[in-house]
């Protein structure tokens, strides 16, 4: 069943019973901002899908990637603004699956501290988006810094901390015109140190690692119940005649939590899960097998390197940071190779993830510290191939890879022109268009949104 | 013992001193000598007993010299690696391998976190193979705005390994208004009285803020004595040049988000910053002004400035807070300094440290590219006047890790 079947087969419930399910609620208002036809010339791409084109040309037209051409072909310009990119370089537009940009909003006052739920281990029911503060500065730097599309995550205070949302990075009043249309949502669930140290303190469950498993089996159980029971309600009520016992059909009470992992076990919303330790990820390999699901992606994994062909084998992405260690016992192990050693293995699946305010600004230089440390240890990795870790890979693994993510024809032109080689210290991102919008020009104040928390602040210094 | 055991012995032993001693010469380097030499093409550097000996274009190998050949590469005096807890922190999370504040409330001015030195910690050669030689110890404000004493000191792995004097350190400003009742102003309340009862010969009554030993490390600190003050805020940061005016004191401002907007007092009052230059979000009220080209700006006013601000296990990052600084308008060698003369002026070490010239200690980095980029790493290390192993627990993992397969468990690899 896809994700809007599920959500049809609930409307269709609601059309036969007392009570109407809105098969897709807080939707997606997106709709991409003017764009004029953009021909983009002379440039280096790089595509995202680890080809490496010089002298390219890459038209834009109606919000999508028309075409992505070699130096030895042209594309006709037709009534498109023509941009020299001579020596300049050109990538799809960065994305980042770990942020919490509008759920931990800057200023980090306690008013903005929106991010964890962290009042139950299990808080399948509540959703990220529910917490995003649009206004948040960060929005603007992370574009800035050539982010188009971006996970926003509950914390990790609990085993099962609620849904994530895909949004696209535009401007906006509000985050349903953000929201990417028909991203499926993530489900944020955190291994380790922190679910058992938030509730061990308070003498609660879990309080241990095992006491975490225990937590997440309990609910996948009772998720398939849920499944069963809906399943049953729905094979029966139509045939209300043929019921022997002559009971009521009843409809099962929904829950928003069960609803949530129900989903999970349907395929329907993609698990983003927090696991630091090599050991721990084996153990929710296992569990994924035993409840029949599988992990998108396992976040921060600081230890992935040691399990590298085990994430490859069972398609699971490693979205990891290059070189953060040691603030935390499952953070001891940390090395500068993790993201290059987990890239090894054929079939495998790097992701830079930021995780912060700071560190989304500048996942081109992330990346170039991991490729830098992996090519130091041997390992042949080139721009064209690393960029993958900052757009293709965290699309894949947040199931929009089919829209977005690389500069193919037909794709949402999400694109950054770069003033050079984008692993570097000193690479700025030019332009940045979102659905061939352009929404930054560092050299254009008219193209450099500012939120409405900034406007204004600090005039009296200035008088 | 036969008389070839003792050969090889007598041996070993004249190898190893030679080691401990060893005169080393580096050939044909872009050096940075950060002095008035500026960058030297094709420069030598010789060293021999720790200290820089000289430094030049065309020198010639003593005999008795490992010849280091750097093929042009960067050179560079090794890295300040900020304000941090590198050896008084092992894991952040861990208390009980954390020494670097004290929780109990009150002013403890003679709180002193270099007796919690720890120079085995793994944090220290996983900073220092990336370049860093040197970092300032922080006594990290906890019980409150008064954290205590800390001290610059090597990473050379030494237990004794203190540079210059001690330093104070403040914090001011509303990261420590739940340290203050309340409200800042209270914070300069606090620190008067504290000024106060040091300068008296009698005991406070009734209810002294200092205890008899603070009182004596604070009246030090009277005469000229460092002290760091945490500040980002604009109109904090004016209070911290008024009041350590006022008190003799030599201040120097932390954190300093907002240090542009005040960059001509700062200049005026020969106060210096420490700023993290990735800072452009208001993560508080306090760092509204937070802007990319906070150093440039510092730089064109002629405020003397270092950086920090990357947490104690990412210290290493700070030559890329430095990359990122020029890149928003600070010029090259203006990154540089920050990490390398301006920090020892800052903290008085300014003759021995910062800078690769005749007598300075011998803390040298040899880049692979461009010191400042994220695409280069240091390849060698040279600290006091030793070539360093450039292993560290995160080498180890890596080594141990690296085969694609092993026939044993990885238990088994014992990387050297």
């Amino acid at each position: 069943m896809t994700f809007r079947n599920f959500f049809l087969s609930l409307a269709l419930i609601g059309l036969t019973s007392s009570f109407t399910v809105n098969a897709q609620p807080f939707p997606s208002t997106y709709s991409p901002l003017p764009s004029e036809p953009v021909l983009i010339v002379n440039a280096t791409l790089l595509t995202g899908t680890g080809e490496r084109i010089e002298n390219g040309s890459l038209l834009i037209s109606d919000g999508r990637i028309q075409q992505v051409a070699s130096g030895n072909e042209t594309i006709r310009a037709g009534d498109a603004q023509v941009i020299d990119a001579e020596g300049r370089w050109v990538t799809p537009g960065l994305i980042d699956v770990h942020s919490h940009l509008g759920v931990y909003a800057s200023p980090g006052i306690k008013a903005h501290s929106d991010g964890n739920e962290a009042t139950a281990p299990v808080t399948a029911q509540v959703w990220a988006e529910h917490s995003i503060w649009p206004q948040d500065p960060g929005f603007n730097r992370a574009r800035a810094g050539g982010v188009t599309a971006m996970q926003i995550l509950p914390g990790s205070a609990n085993l099962i901390g609620g849904r994530g949302v895909t949004l696209k990075n535009v401007p906006s009043i509000s985050y349903q015109a953000m929201k990417f249309p028909s991203a499926p949502h993530g489900l944020k669930m955190a291994c380790g140190e922190n679910p058992k140290r938030v509730y061990g303190e308070r003498k609660q469950t879990p309080s241990t690692r095992m006491g975490n498993v225990a937590g997440y089996r309990a609910q996948w159980i009772e998720a398939q119940k849920y499944i069963q029971d809906w399943d049953e309600y729905e094979a029966k009520k139509d045939s209300k005649k043929n019921d022997k016992n002559g009971s009521e059909n009843k409809t099962p009470t929904r829950d928003l939590r069960l609803e949530t992992l129900a989903a999970v076990l349907k395929g329907e919303v993609l698990v983003h899960m927090h696991c630091y330790r090599a050991d721990e990820m084996m153990t929710i390999l296992d569990m994924a097998d035993e409840f029949g699901y599988t992990v998108s992606a396992f976040h921060h994994g600081v230890e992935a390197y040691k399990v590298a062909d085990e994430l490859a084998e069972n398609n699971v992405c490693g979205a990891l940071w290059a070189d953060w260690w040691g603030f935390k016992a499952e953070a001891y192990d940390g090395i500068q190779e993790n993201i290059a050693l987990v890239d090894r293995p054929e079939g495998s699946c790097a992701i830079v993830h930021s995780d912060s305010e700071e560190g989304i600004q500048r996942l081109n230089q992330e990346a170039a510290k991991a490729m830098t440390r992996g090519r130091r240890a041997g390992m042949d990795i080139q721009p064209e191939h690393a960029i993958r870790w900052i757009t293709a890979n965290p699309a894949k693994s947040m199931g929009i890879l089919d829209q977005t993510g690389t500069l193919e024809a037909g794709k949402m032109a999400d694109v950054v022109i770069w003033n050079g080689n984008p692993f570097s210290v000193y690479a700025k991102a030019d332009q940045v268009f979102v659905d061939g919008a352009l929404l930054f020009d560092r050299n254009d104040p008219e193209r450099q949104p500012v939120s409405d928390f900034e406007l204004g602040q600090q005039l009296g210094a200035a008088q | 013992m036969n008389r070839d055991q003792m050969t090889v012995l007598v041996l070993a032993l004249a190898t190893s001193l030679t080691v401990n001693a060893e005169t080393l010469f580096i050939n044909d380097a872009t050096v940075h000598t950060m002095s008035s030499q500026s960058v030297l093409q094709n420069g030598d550097i010789l060293v021999r007993e720790g200290r820089i000996r000289a430094v030049g274009i065309d020198l010639s190998a003593p005999s008795d010299a490992r010849v280091i050949e750097a093929e042009g590469r960067p050179v560079t005096p090794g890295f300040f690696a900020g304000i941090n807890q590198i050896g008084l922190v092992e894991i952040s999370a861990v208390e009980s391998s954390v020494d670097g504040g004290l929780a109990i409330e009150g002013l403890r001015p003679e709180f002193d976190v270099t007796l919690a030195f720890n120079p085995n910690s793994s944090v220290i050669p996983v900073t220092r193979v990336e370049g860093f030689s040197w970092s300032m110890l922080q006594a990290y404000r906890s019980g409150s705005i008064v954290g205590g004493q800390g001290q610059a000191v090597s990473l050379d792995g030494g237990y004794g390994s203190f540079l210059g004097d001690k330093v104070l350190f403040i914090d001011v400003g509303a990261d420590a208004s739940d340290l203050s009742a309340g409200s800042r102003a209270g914070q300069w309340m606090q620190l008067e009285q504290a000024m106060a009862e040091a300068a008296s010969e009698v005991q406070w009554a009734p209810e002294p803020l200092l205890t008899v030993a603070g009182r004596q490390v604070l009246r030090n600190y009277k005469s000229g004595g460092i002290v760091v003050f945490n500040a980002d805020r604009a109109s904090d940061i004016l209070q911290v040049i008024a009041f350590s005016k006022h008190h003799g004191l030599r201040a120097v401002i932390s954190g300093a988000t907002e240090a542009w907007m005040v960059a001509d007092q700062l200049a005026e009052a020969g106060v210096a910053v420490l700023i993290d230059p990735l800072v452009n979000l208001p993560g508080s009220f306090d760092e509204l002004g937070a802007r990319l080209d906070n150093a440039a700006l510092l730089n064109e006013a002629g405020v003397t400035f270092a950086f920090t601000g990357a947490e104690t296990h990412q210290a290493r990052k700070l030559r890329q807070l430095a990359g990122n600084a020029v890149s928003n308008g600070l010029p090259y060698e203006a990154g540089l300094a920050a990490l390398t003369t301006s920090p020892a002026v800052i903290f008085s070490l300014g003759d021995d440290h910062g800078s690769i010239e005749e007598n300075s200690v011998a803390d040298l980095v040899i880049w692979s590219g461009d010191p400042l980029e994220v695409t280069s790493v240091a390849d060698q290390v040279i600290i006091g006047g030793k070539m360093d192993s450039m292993v560290s627990r995160q080498t180890l993992l890596r080594d141990r890790y690296l085969p694609e397969s092993t026939e044993l468990p990885r238990a088994y690899i014992k990387p050297q």
